[in-house]
């Protein structure tokens, strides 16, 4: 690839952001290649050096913030015509409550996946509480004589510590998960906001 | 590492690079080799941050027929570098502090 094609490659790849802000990038993108060039390399290796455009487009979408992206797409789209805007207008009492509906869906279901996690973690952490108790409990009556009873305590403290402990590194894993899930779905969004405006 | 830290870290190399003489891009990337390896657009990140940050200028000036970038550090990017080694005198004596309590553990 040449250098002409890898910038106008990036170009595309960078048509969601600002002009300005894709014009300083192309730039700055010319000038490395342009560097290489002049220390001997060929164009095609100063090129590949460089690295791929899309992993260059996708490692510079994963820093934009999502704001100036769709700030971007909406300003791009500002261009509708008369009646476009009319028909937006008049549709806006069927399709915004629509929305909004699909956002507080979306956002429920969110929450929901949180709720579970934290309940997890609550039924966790009162079986620590009821080993500890269990076994303090144990050692009273112990002292008091009910050895049986003691020994009785002492067993369910034991089987309220191992799911615990079992329970803990479930929850650490499922937290895991959906944090993991939570900037997958972010990524996501961002490059749905790329990819529409390659088509 | 810490992504915060490796933020700090590369902000400072990166004033390190153009602290003597200004510097472009290219030049930046091929000085921090030895030190560690930036992508492109991990230097365009940084420089623009530190630019906005008022941490170093940035000028274009004719270089070969073409245009080239050149960038020099600021009164505020020397004081960012001095602040980087105070505290990382500090950090070396609570290292210092945290490997010795853990040999005498041994």
């Amino acid at each position: 690839m040449n250098k002409q094609e890898f910038l106008d490659e990036l170009r595309k790849g960078l048509s969601c952001l600002p002009p300005d802000d894709a014009q300083e990038r192309l730039a700055f993108y010319g000038e490395m290649i342009d560097d290489r060039i002049e220390e001997g390399l060929s164009e095609a290796d100063a090129v590949d050096e460089i690295g791929s455009v899309e992993r260059i487009v996708s490692q510079i979408v994963s820093e934009v913030p999502l704001t100036k992206l769709v700030r971007e797409k909406v300003r791009s789209k500002c261009r509708l015509r008369a009646w476009e805007i009319v028909l937006l207008a008049l549709g806006s009492p069927l399709w915004l409550p629509l929305l909004l509906a699909f956002f507080a869906v979306v956002l429920c279901l969110y929450i929901t996946v949180w709720a579970v996690l934290i309940s997890l973690w609550t039924v966790m952490a009162s079986l620590g509480v009821c080993a500890a108790v269990g076994a303090a409990a144990a050692v009273m009556q112990a002292i008091r004589g009910s050895v049986y009873i003691g020994a009785e305590l002492f067993g369910v403290s034991l089987v309220s510590a191992g799911l615990c402990i079992f329970l803990f590194f479930g929850c650490k894993a499922a937290t895991k998960g959906v944090l993991h899930g939570t900037k997958k779905i972010v990524l996501k969004t961002k490059s749905r906001f790329v990819g529409k405006e390659d088509a | 590492m810490d992504i915060q830290m490796k933020r700090g870290l590369l902000d400072v190399c990166v004033l390190a690079a153009i602290k003597n003489e200004d510097s472009y891009g290219y030049k930046i990337i091929k000085d921090l080799k030895p030190c560690i390896e930036l992508s492109e657009s991990t230097l365009y990140t940084i420089l623009k941050r530190l630019e906005s940050a008022g941490m170093l200028t940035v000028r274009t000036a004719e270089h070969g027929g073409r245009l080239r970038k050149y960038y020099r550090i600021t009164d505020a990017g020397r004081r960012r570098i001095e602040d980087f080694k105070d505290d990382w005198t500090q950090i070396l004596t609570i290292y210092r502090f945290v490997t010795k309590e853990e040999n005498s553990y041994e």
